[in-house]
């Protein structure tokens, strides 16, 4: 009782209620926005967020990531163009039910679906709170090393028919990860003799370069989208309260995403996968699905919206994020000397409640916003998308320039955006890149701190949680090659298995 | 976009025939890095291997090679098979992207002389002329820039210092452009 009155303190600051207003608005407009999405926001924003109380930056980017999931159903479903990239499958049966006339409707069974998505999984997090809070001082150095092993393998299996290219770039974010002097031999490692490499590559100058700058380059050398802003004739409302009329499948797609968001490296793309097979194979109308099927809808964004919340799970309680949004969160914490993982849990209570709160009410304002604002919100969709591109390079100088007052980091962040443009345009992985850099880093510590404890390698598994990660690590691995020789074998018999 | 979906799209993207043209060179970047290893870490005195500071760069070039000589033949093969899209035409495309590179960088440079507000309004303008926006577009290029300008720098109070042209205005008005602009 005493930890949730402390927790409503927090919430009810005048600071943490302005961040989750704007992180509730400002998320649904990026989201709205094709093109935009939120990691180019959170990028451009995390260094304004250092200065703040972490309660607050975190729940503005919370707000961001969360709501704008909500936004990106709009243009999805309006004009047939995904407002961030895991909105792409809500294009497959929302677009084709505007097209039938169908707008509204499939506008307010996105955003209710959505809504049901974020509730559930945060209503997960707060029965899973006291679980986690027992289980995640188990963890100690050798068990956080095995999970964030586990997040890179992970990383590398999940982009199935492009894990040559993860692990690649995985690898090299790892190596990013050890530039510039050593912590403990106080070495220099691949600074190459240049004294702005002597104290390494910055992640927020990465992240900045491979999400915002190469989201303004890619836009600018694009062309402007051309036709008219829709315009919205009937109930919102009416298709939010159909969301009951499909609770099975909207509570599955919920549960998939949750699941699906704890385990590091996997994300939002195969939750929807599972979600909207699971939703097509149990369906009356199975052949609907991709033709304006008001359950795939309900399936592809129950599925996202469930997430953002769930990926906060690794975060808090081990310190591993699982995608690249909770990697830059994690810079969140460290600038304030807040290092989550077990300790978090056992000495700051108050701060995971808060958040959990945070979380749920974000959930309420974006929702509230997208019945209220929707109709206003589409004039945003007239903005020429080169425009778009020159306002992000001006806000990508803030985030990268801020950092140091450095033109070396506007220019690493250039070299890495145009990194970021042929990942984008060739449509490969740019995830890897930043959980390596962080997980690399996890890795290295726990690896180093572990060593006195280890005598032989049968050590390394002596205590019951890191058996079960490290079976974790092995079932993953055993997965995958099993799903590489199915494929192979679908190939040769002529026939491509899915 | 037609009904027919293929959901596996959303876990595995279709293959670029260009994507050789990133395994090429990822994969030299590997080899490069490799051959500088010994140069470029130092072999600490009386420690075992775990504990060396090159263990850590030695394992991610390593896995680097692995990665992208199997990225490299994946893409070879595919390529032979089935592989889609013009590789010139891509690769130009991503050149296309560097002039704006070009521009950012200019504007990176342009801020510590003119100043963040003068800067900020002129490379809005000027790209917006570049991109062939005219009438109330090039009007509101520099506007936006203004008042990110104002965002940032008189509310959020960011760090960007003043610019040297700053320093031809009489003092009052120097230091309130230096804070504020």
């Amino acid at each position: 009782m005493d930890t949730l009155l402390a927790a409503l303190a927090i919430v009810t600051r005048w600071d943490v209620i302005a961040a989750l207003l704007a992180g509730s608005v400002g998320g649904v407009l990026i989201g709205a926005i094709p093109g935009v999405g939120p990691p180019v926001a959170i990028a451009i924003l995390l260094p304004a967020t250092f200065g703040w109380d972490p309660i607050v930056g975190l729940t503005l980017l919370l707000g961001i990531y969360g709501s704008s999931l909500y936004g990106g159903a709009i243009p999805s479903i309006l004009i047939n163009t995904p407002g961030t990239a895991v909105n792409a499958l809500t294009t497959y049966d929302g677009y084709p039910m505007t097209k039938a006339g169908q707008g509204p409707r499939a506008l307010g069974l996105a955003f209710g679906a959505s809504f049901w998505g974020g509730m559930f999984s945060v209503g997960c997090l707060i029965l899973l709170a006291p679980v986690l809070a027992r289980v995640a001082p188990m963890f100690g150095s050798r068990e956080i090393f095995l999970a964030a092993l586990l997040g890179c393998v992970m990383v590398v299996v999940a982009h199935r028919g492009q894990a040559l290219a993860a692990g690649a770039l995985l690898f090299f974010g790892l190596f990013l990860n050890t530039v510039g002097m050593e912590p403990n031999t106080y070495s220099m490692r691949f600074s190459f003799g240049q004294g702005w490499l002597t104290q390494g590559i910055d992640l927020i100058v990465v992240v900045s370069g491979l999400f915002a700058v190469s989201q303004g380059l890619i836009l600018l050398a694009g062309r402007d989208r051309v036709g008219p802003v829709p315009t919205l004739n009937g109930s919102i409302a009416a298709g939010v309260r159909e969301v009951f009329a499909h609770k099975r499948v909207a509570t599955a797609g919920a549960a998939s995403g949750t699941v699906m968001g704890i385990i590091p490296g996997v994300g939002e793309f195969v939750s929807q996968f599972l979600s909207y097979s699971y939703a097509r194979a149990s369906s009356r109308r199975p052949d609907l699905f991709g033709k304006g099927s008001p359950e795939g809808l309900v399936a592809s964004e129950s599925a996202n919206n469930s997430v953002p919340p769930a990926a906060m799970v690794p975060l808090l309680a081990l310190g591993i994020p699982g995608e690249e949004l909770t990697a830059m969160m994690l810079s969140v914490f460290y600038v304030h000397n807040v290092i989550p993982g077990p300790g978090l849990f056992r000495d700051h209570m108050d701060f995971i409640a808060a958040l959990y709160i945070c979380l749920a009410l974000l959930n309420v304002l974006a929702l509230a916003v997208l019945l209220i604002g929707t109709r206003p919100l589409l004039k945003v969709l007239a903005i020429p998308e080169r425009f778009l591109g020159l306002l992000i390079l001006i806000l990508s100088f803030v985030g990268v320039y801020t950092l140091r007052n450095s033109a070396v980091d506007c220019l690493t962040a250039g070299a890495f955006a145009l990194l970021g443009v042929v990942l984008k345009r060739l449509n490969l992985p740019t995830v890897p890149i930043i959980l390596g850099m962080v997980l690399g880093g996890i890795i290295e510590a726990k690896f180093r701190t572990s060593l006195p404890r280890i005598r032989s390698v049968w050590d390394w598994i002596d205590r019951p949680v890191a058996q079960v990660v490290f079976a974790m690590i092995c079932v993953v691995l055993l997965m995958h090659v099993w799903a590489l020789w199915r494929d192979w074998k679908g190939k040769k018999n002529g026939s491509i298995q899915h | 976009m037609t009904n027919s979906h293929d959901l596996t799209e959303l876990i595995a993207p279709p293959h670029h025939r260009a994507e050789v043209v990133f395994a090429v060179a990822s994969f030299l970047v590997a080899v490069a890095l490799a051959t500088q290893w010994s140069t470029q870490t130092t072999w600490a005195e009386g420690q075992p291997w775990s504990r060396q500071p090159g263990l850590w760069p030695l394992v991610a070039i390593v896995g680097m090679l692995m990665f992208g000589a199997g990225e490299l033949v994946a893409c070879l093969v595919r390529n032979f098979r089935r592989g889609g899209g013009d590789t010139l035409a891509e690769v130009l495309h991503w050149l296309a992207a560097t002039e704006y590179l070009v521009w950012y960088m200019a504007y990176v440079l342009a801020v510590p002389r003119l100043g963040y507000l003068p800067a900020t309004v002129t490379f809005a303008a000027l790209l917006a002329l570049r991109l062939g926006y005219r009438g109330r577009l090039l009007l509101w290029a520099p506007v936006s820039g203004a008042l990110i300008v104002v965002l940032f720098k008189a509310v959020l109070q960011v760090r960007i210092p003043g610019g040297a042209l700053y320093e031809v205005f009489p003092q009052a008005i120097r230091n309130a452009l230096v804070i504020y602009l």
